[in-house]
């Protein structure tokens, strides 16, 4: 017999912020934009000596408004700390980032897979970019500074992932919530936005936490991560089966091969000498500064599709396609509205672009899209008797087809709203016939 | 001789057209032969008098001034005494450097220290130990040792330094010159080659008070490249000068201190000025300076491990074989502060006992407006005399660390001087923090009622 496991998955996301300037100097924060490497740097982002960071504030303020979109708690006293590790796109020996006091903390996020409980935000750099290379037949590593000390937030989940769909629907609606609040680009391929989801799995039942678990790490897409997370609860299932523990270590995804792959084995927990960091001073924010900044949040997305529900009787399937991006649930907004306003229905407006019968890109002018929709729905007004007679007709002449309807083929309800619509000679609301021949036919 | 003026008395003749660069140059071209005894110099700028010449309209005339090698200079080589950054040439000027540039300064080369500013001696550097110019035979004090020496030497006008726990103060003492550290946070931190992030500041190492007043001036300031620098107002410090320091209240502190006896009775009769001077002068019980080695020794190494770690051979030349066994020593010492299990037992617990420091100035501030102590506790040691020891340094700056763990600033004025050794005793006045200008005025009313600023007494 064999043993029924459960996911016990925590994430940690990193996100680079979309600030004009760097994290801790007044360079261009524009990475994969710039034309040439090491065009971004000054001697704090390079770590020359007597370079000293001043904090982004602007960093600061988008950290604390994710926080408080996740509703989290806000720490009033925060500062900044030094991770102490070596390596060769770290050019001051450490990480200017935050350990015990970090910005925002407690918070929850709620998916359509589930609520995933927020356990800490904080803020800190980026790093530079390696580039392995060969050069004039040499292997060499390169160092890419435009990218040090870019502003990156890091979210940090509990383990409360109970599913790999849970996973990605974390990971979306995550990003989602940082896109309407405009503060990050999120680009996963090229590391804007990076995941990663320490995964364990536990007998069905069993409440402690298992006594190992397995970083994913690289992962580019919410599909792969999906996927990754499934693949290892199925590897580490076959694992504990034989009667062995998964060791603690860092896998990547090979999507090709559609296996995950052992990266690094960590083996002590790494002491990375935490400690404030003296060049920043402690930060203290006042209540009301954390309530102005609450107060200027957008709206945000499950807000905005119960708003829609409510205004406008959006169904969630619709609402959920348009509110993906900023810029089209914007749009969406105006364009229900204007419906609303010209007395159709928002709704059967949100279907027809979700469905492409009427042809509507975001930022098309909403007067256009609703044209294309009324002529899609052009109705001619029926008298209610003339209608009924006409039913009344059809079925007669196909007694057949009756029949058949009424033997539980409904499908062909369609054949019948053709023949009425042809009799009339006119083009009806479909609703309308269509509730009216269901109550002839039955 | 020209180098042997002050700075104010040689603005004046400049201005005055009464001498020319030329002939302030040729004189100290004429000190710098001194260069190859003492030490003093690790780089000369060639182009020092051509920039001189083309910035007489400015406020400081195109002067010279020696700056201690860990300010980062445009286009002069900066090597904090290290040959980790032997070859270093910086494209970008400390914000000290700048202002003055901006006001008018040139710099006329870098000055030695103990390498990355560890120690008490300069004989840390990885360039030669400097000689005391008083006396050779003895050490100039560090880590600003080269700055002072300079000064004392007469191959400077003025110079620039910094303190992180005594740097500027005690090589003031041992040399015999005046030596000013602001409050933490007064002048900028940028561009300096960073030792104790929490407790280093720049400083002037001058002739006179008044000197020190006149440059203080041009470096004080707010500045956004510095996350810790102060935005509180600065005042115009040359004001403070010539004041009546009537009915100021001087406490006295560190005067029990065992290893003092050699000296106590020299420095003694030296309060007794201030009293004729009509301040009121009383000994009082200071918290114990030697909590303060403690305190100083662990947050410092810390902070020193961390600050030293981009220096990983990646760039600059040199890689971390090329470090000195003191800065070898104080990573490691630090490292180990830091590390887990034991940050709560050192760094944590230093904190804490900084914070009774600040607790017990804020206490004694309330009843004085000044306080007074020795500089160091004894006169210029003999060469040699770091070696054999490992806290050298932190046994020499016991009576300046607790004010320097707390920001204060403070001021060394020479208030002894032995005719034999031709070697000096210092004064360290401190002030609460932000009030330089007070300490100001009661060093330089000091140095007018005496005849120990040898350069007074000329």
């Amino acid at each position: 017999m064999s043993t029924e496991y459960q996911l016990v998955c925590g994430m940690e996301v990193h996100a680079e912020l979309k600030t004009a300037s760097k994290m801790f100097c007044g360079c261009k924060n524009d990475p994969f934009h710039a034309e040439k490497p090491n065009t971004h740097t000054c001697p704090v982002c390079l770590g020359m000596p007597g370079g000293l960071p001043v904090a982004n504030r602007t960093a600061i303020e988008w950290t604390i408004k994710l926080g408080l979109a996740l509703n989290c708690k806000i720490n009033l006293f925060s500062h900044f700390d030094r991770k102490n590790y070596f390596y060769p796109d770290l050019p001051k020996g450490y990480q200017i980032s935050q350990y015990d006091q970090p910005f925002c903390y407690d918070g929850v996020l709620e998916t359509d897979a589930g609520a995933v409980r927020i356990r800490r935000i904080h803020l800190e750099e980026d790093t530079a970019k390696l580039l392995h290379k060969t050069v004039d037949g040499k292997k060499v590593s390169l160092v890419d500074f435009n990218r040090s000390s870019v502003p990156l937030i890091e979210i940090v989940t509990e383990p409360d992932i109970i599913s790999p769909e849970h996973a990605k629907a974390y990971g979306k609606t995550l990003r989602q919530i940082m896109r309407f609040l405009d503060i990050a680009d999120c680009d996963m391929e090229q590391g804007g936005m990076r995941l990663e989801a320490n995964v364990s799995i536990r007998p069905v039942g069993q409440t402690e936490l298992p006594n190992y678990k397995v970083e994913l790490k690289n992962i580019n897409s919410f599909r792969f991560l999906e996927k990754a997370v499934a693949y290892e609860m199925e590897r580490q299932a076959c694992e504990l089966n034989e009667g062995k523990t998964p060791i603690q270590e860092t896998r990547g995804w090979n999507d090709n091969k559609g296996e995950t792959f052992s990266q690094r084995v960590k083996e002590d927990a790494e002491d990375y000498r935490y400690f404030p960091d003296p060049d920043l001073p402690p930060l203290r924010f006042t209540a009301e500064q954390i309530e102005q900044w609450r107060a200027e949040l957008p709206e945000l997305p499950a807000a905005l599709k119960q708003r829609w529900q409510e205004m406008y009787g959006i169904d969630t399937k619709y609402a959920d396609v348009l509110s993906e991006e900023k810029e089209g649930a914007s749009w969406a907004d105006q364009l229900f509205a204007a419906a609303q306003k010209a007395q159709l229905n928002p709704n059967a407006v949100a279907n027809a672009v979700v469905n492409k019968k009427v042809t509507a890109a975001v930022g098309d002018s909403v007067q256009q899209v609703l044209a294309a929709f009324t002529a899609l729905h052009q109705t001619a007004n029926v008298d209610e008797a003339e209608l009924q007679h006409t039913i009344d007709a059809v079925i007669a002449e196909n007694g057949d087809a009756a029949a058949q309807y009424k033997a539980g083929k409904v499908q062909i309800l369609g054949f019948f709203m053709g023949q009425v619509q042809r009799k009339l000679g006119k083009k009806l609301d479909a609703q309308l016939v269509k509730t009216a021949l269901e109550k002839s036919l039955s | 001789m020209l180098q042997t003026l002050t700075l104010a008395d040689l603005l004046g003749k400049l201005k005055r057209k009464e001498i020319s660069h030329k002939e302030l140059y040729a004189d100290l071209a004429q000190s710098y032969q001194q260069n190859d005894k003492l030490n003093i110099f690790l780089t000369f700028n060639p182009q020092a008098e051509t920039e001189s010449a083309e910035l007489s309209d400015k406020a400081l005339l195109g002067i010279p001034l020696a700056i201690k090698d860990n300010f980062c200079t445009t286009d002069i080589r900066t090597t904090a005494s290290s040959t980790v950054l032997d070859a270093f040439v910086p494209q970008y000027d400390s914000t000290v450097t700048r202002k003055l540039k901006e006001a008018g300064a040139v710099i006329q080369g870098k000055t030695n220290m103990d390498a990355w500013a560890h120690g008490s001696s300069t004989e840390t550097s990885q360039y030669g130990r400097t000689l005391n110019p008083r006396n050779p035979e003895h050490l100039p004090g560090g880590s600003s040792g080269g700055s002072a020496a300079a000064v004392a030497a007469d191959m400077a006008i003025a110079a620039i330094g910094s303190e992180t726990a005594g740097s500027i103060r005690q090589p003031s003492a041992w040399c015999g010159t005046v030596g000013l550290k602001p409050t933490y946070g007064r002048v900028s931190r940028y561009g300096v080659v960073s030792m104790a992030s929490s407790t280093d500041s720049p400083g002037p190492i001058t002739k006179t008070v008044e000197d020190s007043a006149l440059l203080l001036n041009y470096i004080a300031g707010h500045d956004p490249y510095d996350g810790t620098s102060s935005q509180t107002p600065v005042d115009d410090y040359t004001k403070a000068l010539g004041q009546s320091i009537k009915g100021m209240k001087i406490g006295v502190i560190y005067m029990d201190i065992p290893g003092l006896a050699e000296v106590k009775h020299l420095f003694e009769p030296q309060l007794k000025v201030f009293e004729e001077l009509g301040a009121h002068v009383e000994y009082v019980q200071a918290m114990d300076p030697n909590h303060a080695i403690g305190v100083y020794t662990v947050v410092q190494r810390s902070e020193v491990s961390s600050n030293l770690a981009r220096y990983d051979g990646v760039r600059y030349g040199n890689d971390r074989s090329f470090f000195g066994d003191e800065a070898k020593r104080r990573i490691m010492l630090g490292t180990y502060t830091l590390s887990k299990g034991y940050a709560d037992k050192y760094y944590v617990l230093a904190q804490k006992v900084r914070t009774l420091f600040l607790e017990d100035f804020a206490k004694l501030f309330k009843t004085y407006d000044l306080l007074v102590s020795l500089t160091s506790p004894g006169f210029a040691k003999k060469i040699g005399a770091s070696e054999s020891s490992a806290m050298f340094g932190e046994l020499e700056d016991m009576l300046v660390e607790p004010s320097s763990i707390t920001g204060l600033p403070g001021l060394n004025v020479p208030c002894y001087h032995d005719p034999k050794t031709n070697l000096y005793l210092g004064m360290n006045i401190m002030a609460p923090m932000w009030h330089e200008s007070r300490m100001i005025s009661a060093g330089d009313a000091f140095e007018k009622h005496t005849n120990w600023n040898p350069w007074r007494a000329q």
